[in-house]
């Protein structure tokens, strides 16, 4: 084998798509590297370009420009060398045949990467007990539960015993529990038994700071920040962070975007409850002073104000000035 | 070139031997015609419609075959066009619309990720069509030669199998083109797929023979496989004729597998490389 640097590298990865009006720029000069055995995250909302990445490095896609390698094979002059030692797992879909059972599926998927029977055996039976769904082993694909499904696709994904294993969004749609179960096994594959490097794309906050070494955010197709979910948030601790829950889902808030001290802030509306809470980081305390009485000027009842602790949506919002949402609401 | 890259003396020792590579790949379609074969008999609603369907269109022609007292051949003709139009159903919605599908449910991400030749893939979906469909088309020949009483002579039962057999090639090697030109279309598949089928039964004549044609519409009916494999199997099996009749039907049922085997090898590759130009090979957004 080759002496490599990085198990992942990318180099001023460019990938620019044709668009409805003008051309869309996915990704803008994308360098990343990733080391061996790490679980690292690419955070962003959506649109932000997460997926255009990984697919360009499981050889689904080709790059306008730039370079990346995954082993130290180049993603498009050595495609095959790279899929002998990748998987990828999406989220929200389920590859494989309904009519199917899953023990069907996950056989016929194990041929794709030339498993003895033997070996095929063993690895499905053991994957269908790791990911407990032995009670469903012989059951139609068609009949499982989503998060059932999701299950049957890691373990697919696992067959291979990849060395880099590419996950993603791959919690999406599934419920608390299914979401915890699938992140455990994913970090016991890869830390526990130490198996390989897995490169996560998601958009929950927890699941980044819950499962990875490193993340690195991303938005409109640019890396803003990488590093480790606490030294991201660490940097936030010169600034102010509060949390103010007011009683209406129509208040403007606009006037934030332009006042001095605003790091940036987001809103979640509650229609339910008809109050919208706010999340603020300020530089310091005085600016968020001023921030109250403007919301007083505009007949706002605050509910409650909290000091909150920094998470990786802060970090994002210290990046960009927005949180998720709102950028979300902006693309579309 | 990238200082993360091999040299060529590791390129050579990680080279996969040709006979392993091969081997996997035939593994690959082996595992796909498995699925083909058993997801298409594990339904009995499915084979009840495949039997019945078949033989109650051609039961429509047969009797007004009959009310036009026309030869008893031309009922044996529309028998041998309703068999042989069941494989033409099969390559149009279970080979050519067939990779829609894949990429509607993200097996064609997972195939295009997996270390395997894209036509593996295509060559099991053919075989496990292949068998199945002619499980079927057997049962509606048998069906059809019993209830209307079709006296089968075959002298040359030889001949009349390489034509079977190089019509069902051309066909299926038909389908895994149409396969590769589909393959980056989404709904259109459908349609096209529809488009398709009537005209083919038309201008093949799988219910009457195409020598009454005006010479224009021959020359579209020639442009079909299946018109030839049709044309030899009935001359075969109904008319008794041997392979001093049918050689040049022979000649072109080779020409086109000969012409569409490579066309869609060479189909495959270029819609994959501009499917990973576009970004069209898979349903979820960049």
């Amino acid at each position: 084998m080759p002496a490599l640097q990085h198990t992942v590298e990318t180099r001023d990865l460019i990938r620019i798509f044709k668009g409805h009006d003008k051309p869309v720029k996915a990704l803008d000069k994308v360098s990343i590297t990733i080391e061996e055995g790490e679980i690292f995250g690419l955070l962003g909302p959506n649109g932000a370009g997460k997926t255009t990445l990984i697919k360009v490095l499981t050889t689904l896609l080709l790059p306008t420009s730039g370079e990346a390698y995954v082993n130290g094979f180049n993603v498009v002059k050595e495609p095959n060398k790279v899929r002998k030692i990748i998987s990828l797992v999406s989220g929200g879909e389920t590859p494989g045949y309904g009519i199917l059972s899953a023990k069907e599926n996950l056989w016929f998927f194990s041929q794709l990467y030339g498993l003895s029977s033997s070996t095929a055996k063993e690895e499905i039976k053991r994957l269908i007990t790791d990911l407990d769904f032995e009670e469903y082993a012989n059951t139609r694909m068609s009949k499982l539960s989503t998060g059932y499904k999701q299950r049957l696709n890691l373990a697919r994904g696992l067959l291979n015993n990849p060395k880099i294993l590419f996950l993603d969004e791959p919690t999406l749609g599934l419920d608390v529990l299914t979401s915890k179960k699938l992140r455990g096994y994913i970090v016991d594959w890869a830390k526990r038994e130490r198996k390989g490097t897995v490169l996560l794309t998601t958009h929950y906050m927890a699941e980044a700071d819950e499962m990875c070494d490193r993340v690195a955010i991303i938005d409109r197709g640019r890396i803003l920040a990488c590093d480790s979910p606490l030294r991201l948030k660490v940097n936030l601790e010169e600034n102010v962070i509060m949390k103010v829950e007011v009683s209406s889902v129509q208040a403007d808030f606009d006037f934030m975007e332009e006042m001095e001290g605003v790091v940036g802030y987001s809103q979640t509306r509650s229609i339910q409850t008809n109050t919208t809470t706010l999340k603020v980081m300020v530089k310091d305390e005085t600016v968020f002073t001023k921030i109250t009485s403007k919301l007083e000027e505009q007949k706002l009842k605050i509910l409650s104000i909290n000091n909150a602790e920094p998470t990786l949506e802060d970090v994002y919002i210290s990046l960009v000035g927005r949180g998720f949402e709102e950028g979300e609401a902006a693309y579309a | 070139m990238s200082t993360l890259a091999l040299s060529d003396e590791d390129l050579r020792k990680e080279r996969r031997p040709m006979r392993e590579e091969l081997l996997h790949n035939l593994r690959v379609a082996y595992a796909r015609l498995w699925v083909r074969v058993k997801g298409g008999n594990r339904q009995p609603q499915w084979i009840i419609a495949e039997l019945t369907i078949p033989v109650l269109t051609l039961s429509a022609y047969v009797y007004l075959y009959k009310m036009l007292s026309a030869p008893i051949e031309f009922v044996g003709f529309v028998i041998v066009g309703g068999t042989m139009i069941a494989f033409w159903v099969n390559v149009l919605w279970n080979m050519s619309a067939q990779f829609y599908w894949e990429k509607e449910t993200g097996n064609l991400e997972v195939y295009f990720v997996a270390p395997i030749s894209r036509m593996a893939i295509l060559l099991g979906m053919a075989l496990g069509g292949i068998v199945n469909t002619t499980l079927r088309a057997v049962v509606v020949f048998a069906a059809g030669t019993v209830l209307f009483q079709v006296p089968i002579v075959v002298h040359e039962p030889l001949t009349a199998f390489l034509i079977f057999l190089l019509t069902i090639t051309a066909l299926y090697a038909l389908g895994m083109l149409f396969a590769s030109l589909f393959m980056l279309y989404g709904r259109e598949a459908w349609h096209m797929a529809n488009l398709l089928q009537e005209p083919v039964y038309f201008f093949s004549g799988s219910y009457f023979p195409t020598q009454y044609f005006h010479v224009l519409l021959q020359f579209v009916a020639s442009l079909i496989p299946l018109t030839f494999g049709l044309d030899g199997m009935r001359r075969v099996i109904i008319l008794g004729e041997g392979i001093a009749n049918v050689w040049l039907d022979i000649v072109v049922l080779i020409v086109f597998v000969l012409v569409l085997l490579p066309l869609a090898k060479f189909a495959l590759n270029f819609m994959e490389n501009l499917g990973k130009k576009e970004g069209r090979l898979t349903l979820r957004w960049q």
